[in-house]
This record gives structure tokens, C-alpha cells and sequence, in this order.
């Protein structure tokens, strides 16, 4: 229980300095507008092309605004020299992953909570609903599993704005291949049963990199 | 340093003998394949390619693990040096294939399970070049790029997987359904063994290449250290 009030604070500084600078969320919902903006600009307006490429969209604008938001992560702990401190904390460096990612995880689930209506609205689809949802969540965990550790990792190199994404967006292509597939099927009002083999893919990768992630996540902050 | 030179001359023979041997057997030996035609021989040198890649790819991830559990430099000698070597053969596959699927599919490139699965690969051991040459300082870029490794050979099944269930139109593999003739399946047999020894072959010529980088470095800094040391 000990590791768990420890995670919690370190997620709770996250949410605290967040609430105080505002440097995050607002910011990377912005970003997501124009990419849907963008996407719109690309394809036209049809509502019928509307209906076809919305999955896609959708998700290009999540893993865009995913990598812009874990690239801040731990770019703000580098320039406060907040990453020292929290290497002399007496807390494992396993603590320090998971209140990251737990951090990382409610921002970019904030995120999605609202710029997800918002697409709605735009791209005049019903996109709410459970399995939506359902399917938004479990990716978004696959996201900060390995977003944490590349972020962590980036943010010590020399084009940390570039390693990020380069990292990034190989590894987590069968989750973001999933949701794609998984989001179409509950659009066009796919009962669960068809969705399952998608979500399982998305769950798989969920459990294994966040253990994989778990554990080699010392070597990254290391000094 | 007698013996590697020994052994080194001894893989360069070798694989000269089997590259030829495996010309041989590609281009006069087996006979053309009655459906596909002529483009079927480079299947001989697209398999064997694949093969190499993927046998490359799982040294760096032994070799990374190794390397973060016992911190000797030599483990990450040998992962660096056999991803480059791997990426060049990832390369070639994806060469070789789009080669392939030119007269059979029309096209150069579909977004098919294997290709995109391939690339895919390609992509995230250039990322694992990359986060080494842009790390600050090189044992944290070793380091890097051994978590990277690591958390790249994991994903590749779930690459598959998923790409996959979303398509697929490559051949299936016919290798062990007994669906290839015993001349072609010895011609491949010798083609394996071949690029396998060249593998070997390149993978000590990039290891020696990199611990004489390091040899001279540590001189040049030793240099350096006694000259100013001298100018005082």
C-alpha cells in the first residue's frame, strides 16, 4: 500500500502543477482541433466520406496529441531540474513510472473527454457511446505505457522533439491499428462480439508493455 | 587477435564458396517455376534475406538484455553491430520483395500483413540507430538503445498480429507444406547457409570495426592527456 500512496503523490504533483500552469491540456486540445480541422481540409467535407475516414481521423489526432502531450511529461521535469529531485527521493524508480504514466494517462484522458464531443460535432457522427469509449481507454493506457518510458528516454537525448515520435509511433502501430478497426466496427453499430478479437489485441499489448515498461524503466533515468 | 584474423579469413572463404555455390544453383541449376516464371528465383534470395533480418534483430534483443544485466560493453558491440546488419537486410528484403510483386501483383508495394510488418520492423531499428547517435553521452546511448531493442523485438509479433487480422495477400509459406520441389528446397537449403555465413561474416567485421574505434579513441584520449600533461 506503501507504493500506492507514493504513486498517488507523485501523480498528484503532476495534476497540481498542471492546475497551476496550464501548460498541457489546453494547449494539446487546441492541437487536436486543428488536426481534425486539417483532416478536413484533406478530405473534403462529403458525409458520406465523412463517415469512411472518421476512425482515422479520429485516432491520427489522438496519437498526435498523445506524443505532443508525453513529450511535455518529462520535458517540464528536465528544465526545473525536478527529474534530480525526484531521483534522490527515497522512492523507487518504479514509483516514479507509474505515477507518470498515471499522470500522462488522466491528461490525455481529459484530453480525449473533450475533444471527442468535439468531433462529434464537427464530423456530425454519433460517436458516443460505451463501446467507444471502452475502446478510447484501453488504448490510451497502451499510449502512456510506452509513451512514459520513450519520454523519459527522449527527453535525455539531444532532439527530444524527435526521438519521441520516431520511437513512438512504430511500436504502439498495432494498438493504433486496432482502434482504427475497433472504432469503424462500433460506428457502423457492430455488436461487441465483432469488436472482441480488436480489443483483445489493444489488451494484450496494454498488459505486456506495461510490465515490459515497468521493468526496464530504471535503466532509462538512470544517470 | 591471430586467431580472429584466422577466423575471420576462414567465414570469408566460406561464404565466398557458398555465394557462389548458391549462383550456381539459382541461376543454372533449378528449374524455372511453371506458374510464376523466371521472377520466382529471387524467392532464393528473398527468403534467405528474411531469414538473416530476423536471426540479426534477435542477437540485439539477446545482446541488450545481456547487456543492461551485466553492463560489459562487448554485448553492446555485438547488438549495435548486428542491427546494422540487420537493418541492411531488412532493406534488401523489402527491396527484393517489391521486385517480386512488380510482375505478380502489378504493383510495387501493397499494404499486405508481411510488407507493412516489415517496414514496420525497419522503422524501429532506425529509431534504435537513431536514439544512439543522438543520445548526450555514449554509455547512456547504449543504454537507450538497449531498452528500445527490447521493447521493439516484443512488439514485433503484436505488429504481426494485428496487421494480419487487418489483411493479408502475401504467399503463404509453402516451405514445410512439402510444396516445393527437393531441387528447389535444396538450392534455398544452400542459399540459407550461405547468407547465414555472411551474416556471421558481417557481424565480426562490424564488431572488430567498432572495439578498434574504441581502441583508438581510448589512445587519442591517453595522447591528449600526456601532451597537456607535458605542456604544463
Amino acid at each position: 500500500m506503501r507504493f500506492w500512496r507514493k504513486v498517488i503523490a507523485i501523480t498528484g504533483k503532476d495534476a497540481v502543477s498542471e492546475m497551476r500552469t496550464k501548460e498541457i491540456v489546453p494547449s494539446v486540445l487546441v492541437f487536436a482541433l486543428l488536426v481534425m480541422v486539417i483532416f478536413n481540409f484533406a478530405f473534403g467535407a462529403r458525409q458520406e466520406m465523412m463517415a469512411l475516414i472518421a476512425p482515422g481521423v479520429l485516432w491520427a489526432t489522438f496519437a498526435f496529441a498523445g506524443v505532443l502531450s508525453l513529450n511535455r511529461s518529462f520535458v517540464l521535469e528536465k528544465e526545473d531540474g525536478c527529474l534530480e529531485g525526484l531521483m534522490v527521493c527515497p522512492i523507487s524508480r518504479e514509483v516514479i513510472y507509474v505515477g507518470k504514466m498515471l499522470g500522462s494517462l488522466l491528461f490525455l484522458l481529459i484530453i480525449e473527454a473533450i475533444a471527442l464531443p468535439i468531433f462529434a460535432f464537427l464530423f456530425n457522427l454519433a460517436v458516443l457511446s460505451l463501446q467507444m469509449v471502452v475502446i478510447t481507454v484501453l488504448t490510451t493506457i497502451g499510449f502512456v505505457a510506452v509513451g512514459t518510458l520513450f519520454s523519459a528516454l527522449a527527453v535525455n537525448t539531444k532532439a527530444r522533439e524527435l526521438v519521441l515520435p520516431i520511437l513512438f509511433f512504430p511500436v504502439v502501430a498495432p494498438i493504433i491499428i486496432s482502434a482504427v478497426r475497433a472504432s469503424g466496427l462500433a460506428l457502423s453499430g457492430e455488436p461487441w462480439s465483432g469488436l472482441s478479437p480488436w480489443l483483445q489485441i489493444i489488451g494484450a499489448f496494454d498488459a505486456i508493455f506495461l510490465v515490459v515498461s515497468f521493468l526496464v524503466f530504471a535503466f532509462v533515468i538512470e544517470q | 587477435m591471430k586467431e580472429s584474423y584466422v577466423a575471420r579469413s576462414g567465414l570469408l572463404g566460406l561464404s565466398f564458396i557458398l555465394l557462389v555455390v548458391a549462383l550456381y544453383l539459382v541461376f543454372i541449376y533449378v528449374p524455372t517455376d511453371e506458374t510464376i516464371g523466371i521472377v520466382q528465383r529471387i524467392f532464393y534470395f528473398h527468403v534467405p534475406v528474411a531469414w538473416v533480418a530476423f536471426l540479426a534483430f534477435f542477437i540485439v534483443f539477446i545482446g541488450s538484455i545481456l547487456y543492461l544485466w551485466k553492463r560489459e560493453s562487448k554485448w553492446d558491440i555485438i547488438a549495435s553491430s548486428s542491427a546494422e546488419v540487420g537493418i541492411v537486410f531488412t532493406t534488401l528484403v523489402l527491396i527484393t520483395g517489391s521486385i517480386w510483386a512488380k510482375p505478380i501483383w502489378g504493383v510495387w508495394w501493397v499494404w499486405d500483413a508481411r510488407l507493412t510488418t516489415s517496414l514496420v520492423l525497419w522503422l524501429i531499428y532506425v529509431a534504435y540507430l537513431i536514439v544512439r547517435a543522438y543520445a548526450a553521452e555514449e554509455h547512456r546511448g547504449a543504454r537507450f538503445a538497449a531498452v528500445v531493442a527490447i521493447v521493439g523485438f516484443i512488439d514485433v509479433p503484436i505488429v504481426a498480429l494485428a496487421i494480419t487480422l487487418w489483411r493479408t495477400q502475401h504467399p503463404g509459406p509453402v516451405i514445410f507444406q512439402g510444396g516445393l520441389a527437393p531441387s528447389m528446397l535444396l538450392t534455398l537449403l544452400v542459399c540459407l547457409a550461405a547468407f547465414t555465413t555472411l551474416y556471421f561474416l558481417l557481424l565480426i567485421q562490424g564488431i572488430s570495426i567498432k572495439n578498434g574505434e574504441g581502441e583508438t579513441k581510448r589512445l587519442r584520449e591517453l595522447c591528449s592527456w600526456g601532451y597537456n600533461k607535458g605542456g604544463e
